[in-house]
């Protein structure tokens, strides 16, 4: 997917949002770190500018919730969750780059439910590439790859990576 | 996806580990400041994880501060003092420590009166050891929390001048801050009576400074330790009236420094000895925020160690799925 490609799948699933949601009342967008947060801040943009409306954007790192610790080790940088307002009775939508395992998904949610009880919590990913490990399903998807194994889908964005773009790379 | 840096089994002192490590522990402890300030102090990375605080010699910050660490961190916690369990029974260290294996444990934190202890039962079970205060050798958790206040409030550690004040010779606090700071590129000095300076500290490139009055008008940070009273009855000071005469840290003598003077304590403070009440509660200490950073550096030690095998790492990284 190229530059245009990808702001186009943004804007749509920001549509799907406010018409999913009946608006952007109670509407929060919450990233996870660190693809997942430049992603919010797109989304968040196009339902500014169509419903001319800021909403509540937050951050969220998952690290000290995944469970692979015992298996893989601690990853040495770990971001800051900062989830702007409270989150009881709202909408949380959580923003990621892939949606793979699900493995990711879960932790946020863990992670959220230690913020309060939200009224209830929608999964936006820009690509989704199947390989579920877990029975979790996104409601709002950019594009759907089918991927095997020996792949992987890198998602670029513009203050990690210099670009915006989905690209299929072989893995070494 | 960034360079990781890796640590052993056990955390025994700040001598052995490497610039990349110390950084690495002070990066990590950065985000862990923030779980203790949300509403639901707690995140599950060491669930399921048990976690025995051995404490031979007593303490109350150092115990409290790694067990609120431990439970931050959702870990199952078990406390044993010198009094009242089988260490005045005459059990050794190593089989205390094996029965506790026997129990299925995974991390100990011991304080212990002899130098060299938490390296000596490190050596001998498969458990991570975090070294909370060995007899004179050192006591790197709280190194590395007076480092992360530093570098809090200095905006860096290297090149700023700090200065040790009291009783060198005897003190695990001022030889873990020695070697951290050292290593962080500090420029590190002591201040005390002669009788408890180390000889040969010059050696090692640290400066001593034989009266207060230079060392404050030298230094931009002062880490002002605790005079055992012990030390004392020893004979290693006349009395605690003349060493605060000598080496109290006072208002009057910071005023005549040249800046202000960021003061550090360890704690327990002996107001009035070391450190008098108004430098102590004034606007320059940050004794209190030593306390708070305790915390979160403990939480980022533990969660370091208890990270799995590399082994089975460089397993799971082949199957890597982002």
């Amino acid at each position: 997917m190229d530059e245009e490609a990808v702001r186009r799948a943004v804007a749509r699933m920001a549509r799907e949002i406010v018409e999913r949601n009946a608006g952007v009342k109670g509407l929060i967008l919450v990233g996870i770190h660190r693809r997942g947060v430049e992603l919010a801040d797109l989304v968040a943009e196009e339902i500014e500018k169509s419903e001319g409306q800021k909403i509540p954007n937050g951050t969220l790192d998952i690290t000290l919730y995944r469970d692979d610790l015992s298996v893989i080790g601690p990853r040495p940088v770990i971001g800051s969750s900062d989830i702007p307002t409270d989150i009881e009775g709202r909408a949380v939508v959580i923003v990621d780059d892939v949606c793979y395992t699900g493995r990711t998904a879960r932790a946020a949610m863990d992670h959220l439910a230690d913020f309060g009880r939200p009224e209830r919590i929608y999964l936006c990913v820009l690509v989704d590439r199947g390989g579920r490990e877990l029975p979790i399903q996104p409601d709002f998807v950019g594009r759907h790859f089918d991927v095997t194994p020996a792949e992987d889908v890198a998602v670029l964005v513009p203050k990690e990576d210099g670009r915006l773009a989905v690209e299929l790379r072989k893995t070494e | 996806m960034t360079k990781t840096v890796e640590f052993g089994k056990d955390l025994t002192g700040l001598e052995g580990l490497s610039l990349a490590q110390i950084t690495t522990i002070l990066d990590v402890a950065e985000p862990f400041k923030e779980i203790s300030e949300r509403p639901i102090k707690k995140v599950p990375v060491l669930r399921g994880k048990t976690i025995v605080n051995l404490f031979y010699e007593p303490s109350t910050r150092t115990r409290v501060s790694f067990e609120f660490a431990e439970k931050r961190l959702s870990a199952d916690t078990v406390n044993i003092s010198g009094s009242g369990s089988s260490i005045v029974k005459g059990e050794s260290l190593v089989d205390t420590a094996r029965n506790l294996e026997a129990m299925r444990i995974d991390m100990v934190v011991m304080r212990h009166g002899s130098s060299g202890a938490a390296q000596f039962l490190a050596d001998r079970i498969p458990s991570n050891v975090i070294n909370a205060g060995d007899g004179q050798h050192e006591h790197p958790t709280q190194g590395l929390l007076d480092m992360l206040t530093i570098r809090d409030h200095m905006g860096g550690i290297e090149g700023r001048r700090v200065c040790i004040v009291g009783d060198i010779l005897h003190s695990r606090v001022a030889r873990s801050n020695i070697y951290g700071l050292a290593k962080l590129g500090a420029e590190v000095a002591v201040c005390g009576p002669p009788t408890l300076i180390p000889h040969g500290i010059e050696d090692i490139g640290v400066t001593v400074f034989k009266r207060v009055e230079e060392a404050i008008e030298w230094a931009e940070v002062l880490n002002v330790l605790r005079l055992q009273l012990e030390r004392m009855e020893a004979g290693y000071i006349p009395s605690l009236r003349e060493y605060n005469r000598f080496f109290g840290i006072s208002v009057a003598r910071l005023e005549r420094a040249p800046r202000d003077v960021l003061i550090l304590h360890p704690g327990p403070m002996n107001r009035g000895v070391e450190i008098d009440s108004h430098v102590a509660d004034g606007p320059h200490s940050v004794i209190l925020r030593q306390v708070t950073n305790g915390v979160a550096i403990r939480m980022a030690v533990l969660y370091l160690l208890a990270g799995g095998s590399p082994e089975r790492a460089e397993a799971a990284k082949m199957e890597n799925r982002a």
